[in-house]
């Protein structure tokens, strides 16, 4: 990664300079220098140097502060180092006013240069991984399992197949039901770790004891009822992806466990005094705000910064309506033949019912719906009737209660008296209004007996 | 036949020279020659009490024997650049010239009992080191390596005074060995 970055050294004296610069290469740096602020300029403006180390005092009308500020122009992002001699309060206040990332003064120790440079680093390796995976993404994609056409959906599953050979920690953000886990499934199988083990881990399941021995393992006797050697689930997901769901909800102490693994990826078994090193990537979920869980101190700000390498938010179902007929289909598909029943498709009339449908639970719920509406149904195609529970399970706010022990041939009846009136007796605007043609119509209000 | 040179100043201890020299050789695997050279006193900064490193390398392009392939100098003097308060050791970076400081590898500089083994060690290592940055290699993300880069004795007392596999097969592409 090293060698992608280029560093500028600006000084006045060229043993400065050169020294400076041959102890950066030794780090692998290309390090290109220049002996004025006019020159730092004229390099800065034909490329841009991850990080600009910069003399406070050169002559020549440029000093660093004035060149720092030029090359901030050009570079509203560009990390500069001021190098001074002596440290005053003034300049210093000065350089990190205009926007210093940070002051030494020379001669600096030689393991406070190389953390710097490291962690600076460190930080422009994951904001260009960021950005070169944002940038690819307006190609269209339906990968795997998830079927979208939502556009937002689209960006999501491009991201997956972008990030997929990496090993850079992901973190899903969405609402239950929203597909997370299916997520995370495609970027594991769209990569190179696909032949490996997935293993998905939910953290709200389980208690805090039982989650750190089913995340790490546990040593024999290393509590009650620990009869022999358990492997965790980061050694069964060694070489491929571990899957935790629900991440906000662990507790402070697995919290700076899980902080350990990322950060040396290795870890203890419960009870266990040898080191267990493991190469897994790590892709977490969570429904909750975890921004705002850190703001509120429930949840470490490091831990998030190492999980939100990569963020992918899932938007609920109800933001993409668009995608509810394509998904219906689906889950007909799927069903149809676990179920043992042949159901080609869904009406139209139950379709608009889908469709107005709020989803709280977004697309497990529909699929649950689906599968119940198809578990009762007679016939081959899927209708409204069919799917009149969802009715009773959400009214929508302005509308009326539904009186207890209504059958669904009494809803309808209501329904079609209620719409006819509203059309005052227009059949064919009424038959409109509830997606059904005229002679259906005509037939229900027969069957009925709706006065018009 | 081209020889890997070590140059040592006059007041380093020749029995450490020998030993550097001979795991130099060991590591490197070619014949390696001993080198004389005078003191450093033109290098020193009397404001710094430390020898600047770059004109020693300088000296020591001059003195570039005609046989060499690379010369590393070894040195008891505390060595500095200008924007750092020491350098352990400096390397032309795949170039012909390099330069060890026993100074900070030693115990006593931190107040602490003379220890040989430890100090021999260390020497070891950062002869390596230099040499594998005259042979091209940059700094190792392998903290065993004997090319991560020590800013502290500590940093070099917690590597190998070896190469892991990866610098060990890219100094066998830079030598021109077959693998
Ligand atoms: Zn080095
Ligand atoms: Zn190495």
């Amino acid at each position: 990664m090293k060698t992608h970055w280029q560093i500028l050294v600006v000084d006045d004296e060229e043993v400065m300079c050169e020294s400076l610069a041959a102890w950066l290469r030794e780090d692998g740096y290309v390090v290109d220098t220049a002996r004025s602020g006019r020159e730092a300029v004229e390099k800065a403006r034909e490329r841009d140097y991850a990080i600009y180390f910069v003399d406070l005092k050169m002559p020549g009308g440029m000093d660093g502060i004035e060149t720092m500020m030029q090359v901030r122009h050009l570079h509203p992002d560009a990390s500069i180092i001021i190098i001074t001699a002596y440290a005053t309060v003034d300049t210093a206040i000065t350089a990190m006013k205009e926007g210093a990332q940070e002051y030494i003064v020379k001669p600096c120790n030689p393991e406070e240069i190389s953390l710097l440079v490291n962690r600076i680093i460190k930080v422009k390796n994951l904001q260009r991984e960021n950005t070169i995976l944002r940038k690819k993404l307006t190609r269209q994609y339906c990968v795997h399992d998830v079927v979208s056409k939502n556009p937002r959906m689209q960006e999501i599953m491009a991201l997956c197949e972008e990030i997929a050979s990496l090993r850079s920690t992901v973190l899903i953000q969405g609402e239950s039901g929203t597909g997370k886990e299916l997520v995370a499934r495609a970027i594991h199988n769209a990569g190179d770790r696909a032949s490996k083990p997935f293993v998905a881990v939910s953290c709200a399941a389980l208690a805090e004891t039982l989650l750190e021995s089913e995340l790490f393992g546990h040593e024999k006797g290393s509590f009650t009822g620990a009869n022999h050697q358990k492997q965790g689930k980061f050694e069964m997901a060694d070489g491929g992806t571990i899957f935790l769901d629900e991440i906000g909800d662990i507790s402070p102490k697995l919290q700076v466990d899980l902080l350990r693994v990322l950060q040396d990826r290795s870890f203890y078994r419960v009870g266990g005094s040898e080191e267990v090193r493991v190469d897994v990537r790590v892709v977490a979920a969570t429904h909750v705000n975890l921004r705002q869980a850190v703001a509120e101190a429930r949840f470490r700000d490091d831990l998030f910064y190492r999980l939100n390498v990569i963020e992918i938010r899932i938007p609920p179902l109800r933001a993409r309506r668009e995608d509810i007929p394509l998904l219906a289909n689906h889950f007909i598909e799927q069903l149809s033949h676990e179920l043992g029943k042949e159901i080609s498709e869904v009406s139209e009339d139950a379709l608009r019912l889908l469709m107005d449908h709020e989803w709280p639970g977004n697309v497990r719920e529909l699929e649950n719906a689906m599968e119940r509406a198809m578990v009762t149904c007679r016939g081959a195609i899927l209708t409204a009737a069919d799917f009149s529970f969802l009715a009773q399970a959400a009214p929508s706010p302005q509308s009326w209660a539904i009186p207890p022990g209504m059958t669904i041939e009494q809803m309808e009846r209501l329904l079609i008296a209620t719409t006819i009136e509203r059309a005052q007796g227009n059949i064919k605007e009424a038959a409109t209004t509830l997606g059904i043609d005229r002679s259906t119509l005509y037939e229900k209000i027969k069957k009925y007996e709706i006065p018009r | 036949m081209k020889y890997l040179y070590v140059a040592a100043t006059p007041e380093v201890e020749r029995e450490a020279l020998a030993a550097v020299m001979e795991r130099v050789a060991t590591e490197f695997g070619g014949p390696v020659r001993g080198m004389e050279l005078g003191n450093l006193d033109f290098a020193y900064d009397a404001g710094r009490r430390q020898y600047a490193s770059i004109p020693v390398l300088e000296q020591l392009l001059q003195r570039f024997p005609q046989d060499a392939s690379k010369l590393l100098a070894v040195t008891e003097r505390d060595l500095y650049i200008p924007v750092l308060t020491f350098v352990f050791g400096q390397a032309q970076l795949g170039g012909r010239v390099g330069i060890v400081s026993f100074a900070r590898l030693r115990q006593e500089f931190y107040g602490l009992a003379p220890d040989r083994e430890v100090f021999l060690e260390r020497s070891y290592k950062e002869a390596l080191h230099e040499t594998g940055h005259l042979f091209g290699l940059i700094h190792c993300p392998e903290g065993e390596c004997a090319m991560s880069l020590s800013t502290t004795v500590r940093q070099i007392d917690s590597k190998h005074n070896a190469f892991c596999a990866a610098c060990t097969a890219k100094l066998r592409r830079h030598m021109g060995v077959p693998a």
